[in-house]
C-alpha cells in the first residue's frame, strides 16, 4: 500500500502531451491547442490554428471597398459594427469625406451596443466555463435584447453590415431610441445581478485571482490590448488615444487595472458594460438630424498611398492598414486583429499552471477565432 | 516628441537612411542589414521607448518583397513606420525582431506563412495557418486554379 502512493500513477518527471481541441467546447470554437504537461502542470502551449482560415486579405485585394465590409464582418463576429467601421473610417479618411454628426452618433451607439453583447456573451460563456450554468441563460436572455434592436435597425442580428463608407445603410428605426433607452433601464437594473452570481462567488474568486498573471511589460510586449491589456494596466483605450466618430464628445472612464490576473480580465469586461451603457445615456437623446449617408461616387476609388486606421473592438486593437495604388480595389490590406496579437500571449501566462485553470485563462483572454484565421 | 524631432532622432541613430513624411505617420525607409540594428536602438533609446509593434504587415510590391513595421511609444505615444525590401524573391530573407518585441513571433509566422519571407533568428519559424503543399497565397504571382476565381 505504502509502495503505491510513493509511486503514483503519473509520472511527474517526464513530460507528455495532450490534445485540446479543435472541438473542444472550452476553446470557443476551432481553436486547437498542443499542450505540453508535467503531471497536471503545464509547461507549454502550443496554439494550432488556421482551421477556418479565409484568406480574406487575399479576397480584398480583387473587390471593391464596399464589398470589403461584408467581409470584415466575418472576422469577429461579435465586433461586427466595429469591424465594420474600420473599413469605412479608413475610406473616408482617404478621401477626405466630410461625415454628418448623425452618423457619427448612431455609429457610436451601435458600436457601444455591440460591445456591451459581446462582453455579455463572454460573461455568459466565461460563467459555464467555470461551471457556472446559470450566467449562460442570463447572459443570453439579456444579449437577447441587443440582437432585437439590431435586428430591427439593420436587417441583421450578428452580421449586421451597417456601416459603409460614406455613412450607414439606412435609417435608424423609429423604435431605435425608444428600445435602446428600455434596454438600459432594464439592463441597469440586472447588472448587479451579474456580480451577485459570478464576480463575488466564493469558488470563482479562488479559480480566478492570481492565475494567469500578466504583467505590464509582457502586455505591451506581446501587443495585448482590449480589456485583456487594460487589466495589466496597459492604457490601450484607441476611444480615448485617438477618439473617432463621436467619442471625443463623450465622458467616459478607460477600465484600468494593476493585477493583470484572470479575475481582473473578467472584472475589466463588466466594467467596460458600465461605461459603455453610461456613453449610450449620454447620445441616445441626442442624436442630430440629418442625412444618414453622405452620396459617394458609385464607384469608389482610393487616392494611392498608404493609410492606417485603428478602432477599439471588443476585443482590443483592430487595425487596418491599406495600401492603394489608386484602383477601385486596394492593393493590399492587412488587418491587425486583436484575438490574433492576444493568442501569442497564452503560452506565457499559462505556464506552470494546472491545466484546469488553462481553461480559465484562455477564457479570460475571450478568443474569437474567426478573427484569428481571418 | 513631435515630428521634427523623430526625424532628428531617427538621424541621430543612423543618418543615411531615407526618411519620409508619409500621409499618417513619419516613414522610414531602411536596408535590410541595418533593420535589426534599427529596431533594437529604437525600442531601447531612452528618448525612442518604442514598445508597442502594433502592426507587421508583409507586402508584395511586385518586383521586390518588403515588410512594414508599425511601431508605437506607449510613453511618449509618437509613432513609426519602418519599411524593408528585399528584392530575392527565391529565397527572401530578413532579420527577426521576435527578441525585441514577443508579439513578432506570431505576426513574423504568419509572414513566412502567406509571403515566404524567412526571418534569420526566429525562435520558431513554421506555417501558421496553411500546410506546406500551398504556395505562398498572398503573393502577386500567386496561382490557384482551383480556389481563385477569376472574373
Amino acid at each position: 500500500m505504502e509502495e503505491q502512493v510513493k509511486n503514483p500513477i503519473v509520472d511527474e518527471q517526464e513530460e507528455y502531451f495532450i490534445n485540446m481541441g479543435p472541438q473542444h467546447p472550452s476553446t470557443h470554437g476551432v481553436l486547437r491547442l498542443v499542450v505540453s504537461l508535467k503531471g497536471e502542470i503545464v509547461k507549454n502551449v502550443e496554439p494550432h490554428i488556421g482551421y477556418i482560415h479565409r484568406g480574406i486579405e487575399k479576397m480584398c485585394e480583387s473587390i471593391t471597398y464596399p464589398q470589403i465590409i461584408h467581409l470584415t464582418d466575418r472576422m469577429d463576429y461579435l465586433s461586427a459594427h466595429m469591424n465594420n467601421e474600420v473599413v469605412c473610417l479608413a475610406v473616408e479618411k482617404a478621401l477626405e469625406v466630410e461625415i454628418p454628426d448623425r452618423i457619427k452618433v448612431i455609429r457610436t451607439i451601435m458600436s457601444e451596443l455591440s460591445r456591451i453583447q459581446s462582453h455579455q456573451l463572454f460573461w455568459a460563456s466565461y460563467g459555464m466555463d467555470m461551471g457556472g450554468q446559470t450566467c449562460f441563460f442570463y447572459g443570453l436572455r439579456d444579449r437577447e435584447m441587443i440582437l432585437d434592436i439590431f435586428e430591427e435597425t439593420t436587417g441583421g442580428r450578428m452580421i449586421v453590415s451597417y456601416n459603409c463608407p460614406g455613412g450607414l445603410m439606412y435609417d435608424i428605426h423609429p423604435n431605435f431610441q425608444k428600445r435602446v433607452k428600455d434596454f438600459i433601464k432594464y439592463f441597469r437594473k440586472v447588472l448587479p445581478e451579474y456580480d451577485a452570481i459570478l464576480t463575488g462567488n466564493v469558488i470563482f474568486r479562488e479559480r480566478s485571482l492570481g492565475i494567469g498573471t500578466l504583467s505590464l511589460e509582457d502586455a505591451i510586449s506581446f501587443g495585448v490590448t482590449g480589456p485583456s491589456g487594460r487589466a495589466s494596466g496597459f492604457s490601450c483605450d484607441v476611444r480615448k488615444h485617438e477618439p473617432y466618430s463621436a467619442y471625443d464628445r463623450v465622458k467616459f472612464n478607460e477600465v484600468l487595472y494593476t493585477e493583470g490576473d484572470t479575475y481582473h480580465r473578467y472584472l475589466a469586461r463588466v466594467e467596460e458594460m458600465r461605461e459603455s451603457m453610461n456613453i449610450i445615456d449620454q447620445l441616445i437623446d441626442n442624436i442630430p438630424e440629418g442625412p444618414y449617408a453622405v452620396k459617394m461616387k458609385p464607384v469608389i476609388k482610393v487616392p494611392e498611398g498608404e493609410y492606417f486606421q485603428r478602432v477599439e473592438t471588443a476585443r482590443g486593437e483592430l487595425g487596418m492598414f491599406l495600401i492603394s495604388d489608386g484602383n477601385k480595389n486596394p492593393y493590399r490590406v492587412k488587418f491587425r486583429s486583436p484575438n490574433f496579437s492576444n493568442l501569442g500571449v497564452l503560452n506565457q501566462i499559462t505556464k506552470d499552471f494546472k491545466i484546469a485553470d488553462l481553461v480559465a485563462i484562455a477564457g479570460s483572454l475571450d478568443f474569437v477565432i474567426p478573427d484569428i484565421d481571418r | 516628441m513631435n515630428k521634427v524631432e523623430l526625424v532628428e532622432f531617427v538621424k541621430s541613430i543612423d543618418k543615411d537612411l531615407e526618411i519620409k513624411e508619409g500621409k499618417q505617420y513619419t516613414e522610414v525607409t531602411v536596408p535590410s542589414s541595418k533593420l535589426y540594428s534599427l529596431a533594437k536602438q529604437l525600442r531601447e533609446r531612452e528618448e525612442g521607448k518604442f514598445d508597442f509593434l502594433f502592426c507587421l504587415s508583409g507586402v508584395d510590391y511586385g518586383q521586390d518583397l518588403g515588410v512594414v513595421y508599425h511601431l508605437r511609444s506607449t510613453i511618449y505615444n509618437h509613432v513609426i513606420v519602418l519599411k524593408t525590401r528585399t528584392s530575392d524573391r527565391e529565397h527572401p530573407q530578413l532579420d527577426s525582431v521576435a527578441d525585441i518585441w514577443m508579439t513578432a513571433d506570431f505576426h513574423e509566422r504568419e509572414v513566412y506563412d502567406l509571403l515566404g519571407i524567412k526571418f534569420t533568428n526566429h525562435p520558431d519559424l513554421r506555417r501558421l495557418f496553411l500546410d506546406n503543399s500551398w504556395g505562398f497565397p498572398l503573393r502577386k504571382d500567386y496561382v490557384d486554379d482551383i480556389n481563385i476565381v477569376t472574373k
